[in-house]
């Protein structure tokens, strides 16, 4: 029998039991759909976040207290005081491939312009941040090294902060805000970045200098971070190289002592995070990937209870002449048929599905070999699973099979 | 036996079959042996339980002796493979069964053409040509696009011969092909398979019941899996006169 002709009797077949066919497809379906969903989301996700990350600028140098985190370990609250303003200060005076340093320390509490208040995060800076960070000013100006020298009480607000604050569209310029009861003098407003790709958003905060969140609010003597700025993407690594010398010549550690901070570059960075949204798109597939497993489960009970039901019809088909071959490729075509009438479906819902994510503001982007990798699983699908029924169908005994009753 | 000229199309050598069913062995064949020369009419008859499927699924090549030869057509059957036997099948023998075995929901034409869709040979357009010629011989000429649930009893089986005639068999192997319809109908395929035998086809015919063997032209009885008697019928009856005699239906 040739393929033309196996192809209309198993197009019949389906046919004519439509609605029991729509249901074994429907697993497929609902698997092939659920793939495509997840894969999408994680393609858009990791492709947006590479986007905000090279926005936010890829030669960033991040210094952190405290050795590499390990996983499990629990961390001495001294391990995070290892940043001293001494090493930012070392750091300013000894780099040859670091533009722009910033020594950070940060604390999140109310902000408060008489009966307005907003809860936000503070950060105390150098004005070298806002080339770091790519933040620009709206509305005044960026504070001075001299106010960063003065411990001057004044600060830089975000967007969110202003909305909040001066809901009546006042120009905050010049007030006076507090920030858990210290007053601070907004010098500027910076320009809005909105939200990133994890929905946070990045114009809740207000900027002061670093000396004046140590002494006048935080009254504590280490930083929380240093953050810096290769003088090109290139020299990042050259960049971190000098920083940890610095830092461990400073923190007068011995030749094979472990860092007592951490270096993270914006680039390395980037790498961690497209890797783990790797293994978590990873593990979302796998469990879609599951729900097609049970799909081809499901096709082959249905394959089975088929060739049951035309038992008669394979014994005659066997007594005036087909092989065991012709039978068991009629019902393998039909299984298959059905997995990729299902898979085809399940693109096209996949399709529908990624749109509405992308309705809903989710980052998707359908990587084209998904499709290519859902079409040649719903083959095997339909081989594997529809094997062992149209086996069962080529073993049969025409003289019992055309007496079946 | 007489003596034919005719070309000799089955031949059955001491043929033996036995069925193990646990610790019996069941003799459903002891020992036949008989010739079908081309262009006969060979009705087989004998009790339930006398052998006489098992016999007709040896000469079907559906199964094979347990001793003892089959030569169908020249060629020895026993040491065939399933393979072979299906390819035997598909092109030297003519099925008809007692309960039609049509596909269902599925035109005439479709249904007489199955054979021939397991014999590469044949193309789409000789296929849809043997067909049709087929169910012009069985008088359905005019029942081509018929689907298969929307004919009576007479004309699926009517069907079922053309079917089995499509692919020119060596020989059309029936089955109380006339078990499942009333007296009237039964009468209208014993004119059909008398026309096919007067048109020079090789018939047999298996059936319990004794008044059909007054119309073929040889009647083999079986008992106990051994032929009992073989008889040459010298006087057969015109099943189109009997036909005629029949009481009218009452709704033509
Ligand atoms: N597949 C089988 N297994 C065991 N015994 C069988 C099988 N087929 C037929 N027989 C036995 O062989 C004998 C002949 O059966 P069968 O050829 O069907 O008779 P008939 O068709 O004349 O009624 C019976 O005793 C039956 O029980
Ligand atoms: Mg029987």
């Amino acid at each position: 029998m040739n393929f033309y002709n196996l192809f209309k009797i198993a197009l019949r077949a389906i046919w004519s039991n439509k609605f029991r066919s729509f249901l074994s497809m429907l697993g497929i379906i609902i698997g092939v759909a659920a793939v495509i969903i997840m894969m999408s989301i994680g393609q858009g996700s990791k492709e947006s976040v590479r986007k905000n990350i090279s926005q936010m600028g890829t030669n960033i140098i991040m210094i952190r207290p405290g050795a590499e985190w390990r996983g499990g370990v629990r961390r001495d609250p001294s391990a995070m005081q290892t940043l001293k303003i001494d090493d930012y200060e070392k750091i300013l005076s000894q780099k040859s491939y670091i533009s722009n340093v910033s020594p950070e320390v940060t604390s999140s509490g109310q902000a408060i312009n008489g009966a307005n208040n907003t809860s936000t995060s503070l950060y105390g800076e150098t004005p070298e941040y806002m080339e770091i960070k790519q933040w620009a000013v709206k509305d005044g100006d960026v504070f001075t090294d001299e106010d960063v020298k003065k411990n001057a009480k004044v600060c830089l607000i975000g967007k969110t902060v202003a909305d909040e604050l001066f809901p009546n569209g006042q120009d905050p310029v010049g007030k006076t805000i507090r920030f858990k009861s210290i007053p601070l003098r907004v010098v500027g407003v910076l320009k809005s970045k909105g939200y990133n790709s994890f929905g946070m958003d990045q114009d809740n905060l207000i900027i002061a200098p670093y000396t004046t969140v140590m002494k006048r609010v935080l009254a504590q003597t280490y930083l929380s971070s240093i953050n810096c700025s290769a003088l090109t993407e290139e020299m990042t690594e050259n960049a971190v190289e000098e920083l940890t010398q610095i830092l461990r010549t400073n923190h007068k550690l011995s030749g094979d002592a472990e860092n007592d901070f951490t270096i993270r570059s914006q680039e390395e960075m980037m790498q961690t995070m497209s890797s783990t949204m790797d293994t978590i798109t990873i593990i979302l597939v796998v469990a879609a990937a599951f729900s097609l497993l049970v799909a081809g489960i499901g096709i082959m009970n249905i394959m089975l209870v088929s060739v049951t039901e035309r038992t008669r019809e394979i014994g005659l088909r066997m007594s005036i002449g087909a092989r065991g071959l012709d039978i068991s490729n009629q019902f393998l075509l039909e299984s298959i048929m059905i997995s990729i009438t299902g898979g085809l479906l399940g693109l096209l819902v996949g399709y529908l599905g990624t749109l509405a994510c992308s309705f809903f503001h989710l980052p998707t982007s359908i990587p084209l070999w998904s499709i290519l990798v859902s079409f040649a699983v719903c083959t095997l699908i339909g081989i594997v699973f529809g094997y062992f029924p149209a086996q069962k169908a080529a073993n049969m005994d025409p003289i019992e099979a055309i007496r079946y009753e | 036996m007489e003596q034919q000229e005719n070309k000799v199309i089955i031949e059955l050598d001491n043929v033996k079959r036995d069925f193990i069913v646990g610790a019996e062995t069941v003799h459903a064949l002891r020992g036949v042996s008989f010739k079908v020369y081309e262009g006969e009419f060979v009705t087989i008859m004998g009790t339930s339980g006398s052998g006489k499927s098992t016999l007709l699924n040896q000469l079907g090549c559906l199964d094979t002796p347990t001793s003892g030869e089959y030569y169908l057509d020249g060629v020895s059957v026993r040491t065939m493979s399933k393979r072979q036997r299906a390819k035997l099948r598909n092109q030297k023998i003519g099925f008809v069964f007692q309960s039609y075995n049509l596909l269902p929901k599925t035109t005439s034409v479709e249904n007489v053409e199955l054979p021939l869709m397991y014999n590469k040979r044949y193309n789409a357009g000789q296929r849809r040509e043997a067909a049709i010629k087929a169910l012009e011989a069985v008088g359905l000429g005019d029942r081509l696009y018929h689907k298969s649930n929307q004919m009576s009893g007479g004309q699926m089986q009517r069907v079922a011969i053309a079917r089995a005639l499509v692919n020119d068999p060596a020989v059309i192997l029936a089955d109380e092909a006339t078990g499942n319809l009333d007296t009237r109908t039964s009468f209208e395929m014993l004119v059909l398979f008398q026309k096919l035998h007067a048109e020079g086809r090789t018939i047999i015919f298996v059936t319990h019941n004794p008044e059909i063997a007054k119309y073929s032209s040889r009647n083999i009885t079986l008992r106990d899996g051994k032929i009992r008697s073989d008889e040459i019928n010298a006087d057969r009856l015109s099943a189109a006169d009997t036909l005629a005699q029949l009481p009218k239906p009452v709704d033509d």
